[in-house]
């Protein structure tokens, strides 16, 4: 037995044993021969790696191709004397967001703690020091402080009126329509051909159209599989297996064949909405399938109590069933939302030009040719940047409706 | 009730407050909204195919097709009909979905289980290959392999040596391989009676040991000689090509992997092998503390711990979620056709547009696609059903 030293004792509260860098590496990377082995391997596997890697970015890689197309990967081949637009669009959703999070965290006693200052810090110096931003900085600058200014305006409005969080759901609903209208012109602004949409503003559109109407079918299809009516119950069931056995391709491809062919002789969708059709019924199939495993996971007993009030089935299913399913799928349903994302790039292979799309029409011109690595490179972390943070917002909305843990 | 029914109007009432009338009525009307799209659209469909003189029918498979297809595993001439092409890209998907699932599970097994690694180095490196490959489009992977890896390799004047046995150039991998085609199926058909074999026996051991506390010995033996068994077969009874190569450039003998094969094959195991990583992960995660904590106090050592207790009971949460996982990276084997791997998309597209049968190719490729993706969950079925636990 160890004796017990007076000192240890008398302290009052267990002390937390900060590790020294030397055990900290002994624990966790030499603890026996084949830890300290492994861990050798991968440091010159790694070390070999990272060398070749930063080697190529700093002197092999060219990477004027990237500020030399800011315009083209935000906004395609997007009219240039028009681009006030995308900027009026760009201030918009920078006021909605700041609306938005002043309203969202109008409980917290200060709004632009330390770390949220320091974040916004970064971002500005970011603005100012990355490249391809830089030019553009005396505009993106004023978009930080329009967010940051609407942040404290929202909580002060948060606190004084708590219903304001409606509102600004349905600002941003309506914000989905002026956005097309600043986008594609009409009703006084000069009209935009959706030929000319593209880059990261076509697939951020492409995105939001996509998850905004594949939820609700996602749903209905999710309702009717699990109907007890044998007709919707079929036809939901076959609908979902017979889609999710067709590769995404065959149903864009379909969606810019077929979807002419079976409508009225002479009428023609345009190809950018087809594609979003095409994107919003291959998804919906999967979202289903997601929903579907959170009406299981709610207690039978829960439906039987709500009939037993005397609800009838659609506010069973609107007050008692779907809010406890939705918030039990939410992080399947991100899921699902996030390879929507993702599966925006084959937008691409049926002509497209979102932002993979006008990545490789940029890497057809012949003085980029060959920049394949500098190119998908900086694609690929922005999409990652948008991946990364809809699973992060799904995470923080998870911790915030789990009400079970209190 | 005889009084009520006299009364039509209030009959009326009853009946739209009646649960049952509704839920017909409303079978009633989904049917009627369905069929009524389905004949408008139908409807549309004949009529256009009409207006471009053609009717709807499966015969133009039998005409010539007329196109070449870059690489295949069984003979194909461009003169030969539209369903021998179909057929080729079929195999060429397969040969891509074969290899794809095996090394999949191989990749994302082991990334699943690194992190729960002591080392620190090898739980970081999962972590961060997991969180990075599953936040990125799969086209985008799937490009720069093609492009910016593959793509990049020096050519064949210049082509890498890898131990001697594998080559590498910008035109593709070439690796040793059996002279000839009935000799490898023969060598992977082995392979897997051997590893069948071998996991028999090595459920026997265990149960021998479990049951008797000792022995083990035999069966120890058994899996001895049957591995020798394995690797005489495989070096002396296979007449092995190894690639070799020509002064000036260039390979011959071996197996040549196309680049297009090779990249397409790297993003859909990169990709899916990280999805299986978070699957394994879960399903480890999923067995309770009490299991490690007991087989631990029972002194067994780490890896016997993960081996005998902690993974059998993981792969009953594993299986289901895998089948879907190996019907994706199916499905998503057609993206192979955006750098001009000529799979059964691929295939099916081309002969589309020679054709102009949209309607026609593309039932072609949904009942290919839901054939496979049938077969995949049925053999995945199987092997639920001998991991479930088994109740009473």
């Amino acid at each position: 037995m160890t004796t017990v030293t007076p000192d240890a004792l008398s302290s009052t509260r267990p002390e937390v044993v900060g590790l020294s860098p030397w055990a900290w590496a002994k624990k966790n990377l030499f603890s026996d021969w084949f830890n300290s082995l492994l861990t050798v391997v991968l440091v010159t596997i790694l070390g070999w790696f990272i060398f070749r890697l930063a080697n190529w970015a700093l002197t092999t890689a060219q990477w004027q191709v990237i500020p030399n197309n800011v315009g083209l990967f935000m906004t395609g081949t997007y009219p240039s004397s028009l681009y006030a637009r995308v900027w009026a669009l760009l201030a918009m959703i920078c006021l909605l967001a700041g609306l938005s999070w002043g309203v969202l965290s109008r409980n917290l006693s200060t709004l632009f703690s330390r770390n949220v200052l320091i974040g916004l810090g970064v971002v500005c110096a970011f603005i100012v020091l990355f490249p391809p931003t830089r030019p553009s900085s005396l505009k993106l600058l004023p978009m930080v402080a329009i967010v940051a200014g609407m942040a404290a305006i929202g909580r002060q409005a948060g606190r004084q009126r708590p219903g304001i969080g409606n509102w600004v759901s349905l600002l941003w609903f309506l914000s989905y329509f002026v956005a097309l209208w600043l986008i594609g012109g009409g009703l006084g602004l000069t009209p935009v051909s959706t030929n000319d949409w593209g880059g990261l503003m076509l697939t951020l559109l492409a995105a939001v159209s996509g998850i905004a109407l594949c939820f609700p079918l996602g749903l209905m299809l999710a309702l009717g599989r699990r109907s007890a009516l044998p007709v919707v119950r079929w036809l939901s069931t076959v609908y979902i297996e017979v889609v999710r056995g067709v590769p995404l391709v065959a149903f864009l491809f379909m969606g810019q064949v077929l979807i002419p062919l079976f409508l009225p002789v002479g009428t023609r969708p345009d190809r950018v909405l087809r594609a979003i059709i095409a994107l919003a019924l291959f998804s919906a199939a999967y979202l289903a399938e997601n929903v579907r495993a959170g009406l299981q996971a709610v207690p039978r007993g829960q439906r039987e109590a709500a009939m037993s009030l005397g609800l009838n089935t659609p506010a069973t299913l609107g007050l008692i069933i779907l809010p406890q399913a939705l918030k039990i799928a939410i992080p399947a349903i991100v899921g699902q939302f996030i390879s929507l994302f993702q599966d925006t790039t084959l937008l691409a292979i049926v002509g497209l030009a979102e932002l993979l799309g006008i990545g490789r029409s940029i890497l057809a011109n012949p003085s980029y040719l060959g920049r394949y690595a500098e190119v998908y490179l900086f694609l690929g972390v922005i999409y990652w940047f948008f991946c990364y943070a809809m699973s992060l917002a799904s995470r923080k909305i998870e911790d915030k409706l789990n009400t079970d843990e209190r | 009730m005889a009084q009520d029914s006299g009364n039509r109007s209030f009959d009326l009432k009853a009946m739209l407050r009646d649960e049952r009338f509704w839920k017909i009525a409303f079978q009633v009307i989904t049917l009627a909204i369905v069929v009524a799209l389905a004949s408008f659209f139908i409807g549309n469909l004949t009529r256009n195919m009409a207006r471009q003189g053609r009717i709807f029918g499966f015969s133009f498979l039998l005409n010539q097709a007329g196109f070449s297809i870059g690489e295949s595993l069984i003979q194909y001439r461009p003169n030969d009909p539209y369903w021998k092409a179909l057929t080729v890209g079929l195999s060429n998907t397969i040969s891509l979905v074969a290899a794809g699932i095996v090394l999949t599970t191989l990749l994302g097994v082991t990334a699943g289980v690194a992190s729960f690694s002591k080392n620190w180095l090898l739980f970081k490196l999962s972590r961060s290959y997991v969180g990075l490959v599953r936040n990125i489009p799969l086209l985008l992977q799937l490009f720069f392999w093609y492009f910016a890896i593959y793509g990049m390799l020096p050519n064949p004047a210049n082509q890498i040596e890898l131990l001697g046995i594998a080559f590498l150039n910008n035109r593709g991998v070439y690796i040793p391989w059996a002279s000839s085609a009935g000799l490898a199926l023969f060598a992977i058909a082995a392979t897997i009676v051997a590893a069948i074999a071998a996991v028999y026996l090595w459920q026997w051991r265990i149960k021998v040991r479990v049951e008797t506390g000792t022995g083990g010995q035999r069966q120890l033996v058994a899996l001895g000689l049957l591995g020798v068994m394995w690797i005489g077969l495989l070096t002396l009874g296979i007449d092995w090509t190894m690639p070799t190569g020509i002064e000036g450039g260039g390979v011959s003998g071996g197996l040549r992997l196309s680049r297009e094969y090779v990249a397409a094959l790297s993003a859909l195991v990169f990709y899916t092998a990280a999805f299986v990583a978070e699957i394994v992960r879960a399903g480890i995660q999923s067995v309770s503390k009490g299991q490690w904590e007991a087989a631990h106090a029972l002194g067994l050592k780490a890896s016997a711990v993960m081996q005998l207790v902690v993974f059998p009971q993981a792969l009953r949460v594993i299986i289901p979620p895998m089948n879907s996982e190996y019907m994706n990276l199916t499905k998503n084997t057609s993206l192979a056709f955006a750098i001009a791997f000529p799979e059964m998309y691929s295939v099916a597209t081309t002969t589309y547009n020679q054709t102009g049968r949209p309607v026609e190719v593309f039932l072609v490729l949904i009942a290919t696609y839901l054939v496979i993706c049938l077969l995949i969950t049925l053999v995945m079925n199987q092997l639920n059903r001998t991991v479930q636990f088994k109740e009473r």
